[in-house]
């Protein structure tokens, strides 16, 4: 049998540990007959020794989002390893300390504007730096988690979520000609690094699992990973500016 | 292989990812208290420790290994 996305060339950004969502969809897209490359943020040999753990070990380009030389040096960088993208995962996020778990109402503009930037914008710096790759078109995936409502301890990273939210569908506006589909996947939580450094977040991982209608389990990061390598498959092909809830059911009930 | 041999490779594993000297990583120390190491460094010690040793360190046993001995001893029963 072909895989879903055999011949497919994909760059995942955000692994940084085998718990990673990012990493489950390098390896599910592997598995469905992918070629990836990973970037890195920060800790490079971290992440070097986890893309050995991938089905087959995947080269890692460095990239932060915040850097114009990183970003303006991808795509070439990236043809290193591959002749063009079919799908970019954008897996990033970043807010310091005061934006996540502590008073909502304390945090200064400064940490937000990193939030934001680190994101959301990103999202439109990373897919327009991989844009010269794509001259047919290609799909591009993000990972949110919904915005449209307040959770507790969130907070700003919620902001940013909805401003990632809204910078989709401006994306999706203005690629569409390109035939650059640009979606979200908006998943339940998941207990990844990024996740556990969240205080207070934890207390939603059981609430989820209690509600889901069908089910929930925050240690299987697979349910996401299958959903964002649908998305970055050619089995969406006039979806765009979308967010597909991988979520258990839970965005679906009032109460 | 022996814990002090255990010992030798973990030391060398924590001075290469965290900077620390090898000769300030002893069985008592702790980590986070005395060594410094920040929380993404220790999954990175925890990620060369499985490649070198052959053990699964998952995150909830990976909290409890506070001390460079507990590490060691982990390793030594799990490996």
């Amino acid at each position: 049998m072909t895989g879903l996305l055999e011949g497919k060339r994909l760059l995942i950004t955000g692994v940084i540990t085998d718990a990673s969502i990012a990493f489950h969809v390098a390896k599910v897209a592997q598995e469905q007959g992918a070629q990836v490359v990973l970037t890195g943020f920060g800790r490079l040999r971290l992440v070097e020794t986890i893309a050995k753990r991938l089905p087959e070990p995947a080269p890692v380009i460095e990239l932060d989002v915040t850097n114009d030389e990183h970003l303006d040096t991808l795509a070439t960088r990236v043809a290193e390893h591959v002749d063009g993208l079919d799908g970019v995962l954008h897996s990033i996020a970043y807010g310091p300390p005061s934006t996540l778990g502590e008073d909502f109402l304390a945090a200064p503009w400064q940490d937000v504007a990193t939030a934001v930037q680190v994101s959301a914008y990103s999202l439109k710096s990373l897919t327009t730096a991989c844009l010269p790759l794509m001259p047919h078109g290609g799909s591009v995936v993000g990972m949110d988690f919904d915005a449209r409502v307040a959770w507790p301890a969130y907070n700003w990273m919620g902001v940013a979520k909805a401003a990632l939210e809204s910078t989709t569908r401006y994306l999706a506006r203005d690629l569409g000609p390109r035939g650059v589909r640009v979606n979200l996947v908006a998943a339940g939580p998941v207990r990844t690094m990024a996740a556990k450094s969240i205080p207070g977040f934890s207390e939603l991982d059981s609430a989820w699992e209690k509600r889901a209608p069908l089910g929930w389990d925050v240690t299987d990061p697979t349910p996401v990973a299958k959903a964002c390598c649908a998305l970055l498959s050619d089995w969406f092909p006039a979806t765009t500016g979308s967010m597909v809830w991988v979520d258990g059911g839970v965005h679906a009930l009032g109460m | 292989m022996s814990n002090e041999e255990i010992l030798k490779e973990l030391r060398a594993i924590v001075e290469e990812v965290a900077g620390v000297s090898p000769e300030d990583i002893t069985e008592e120390k702790s980590f986070v208290d005395d060594l410094d190491v920040d929380s993404l460094s220790m999954v990175e010690i925890a990620v060369q420790a499985e490649d070198k040793f052959g053990v699964k360190i998952p995150d909830d046993q990976l909290a409890n290994l506070k001390t460079v001995g507990d590490a060691v001893s982990y390793i030594a029963t799990n490996k």
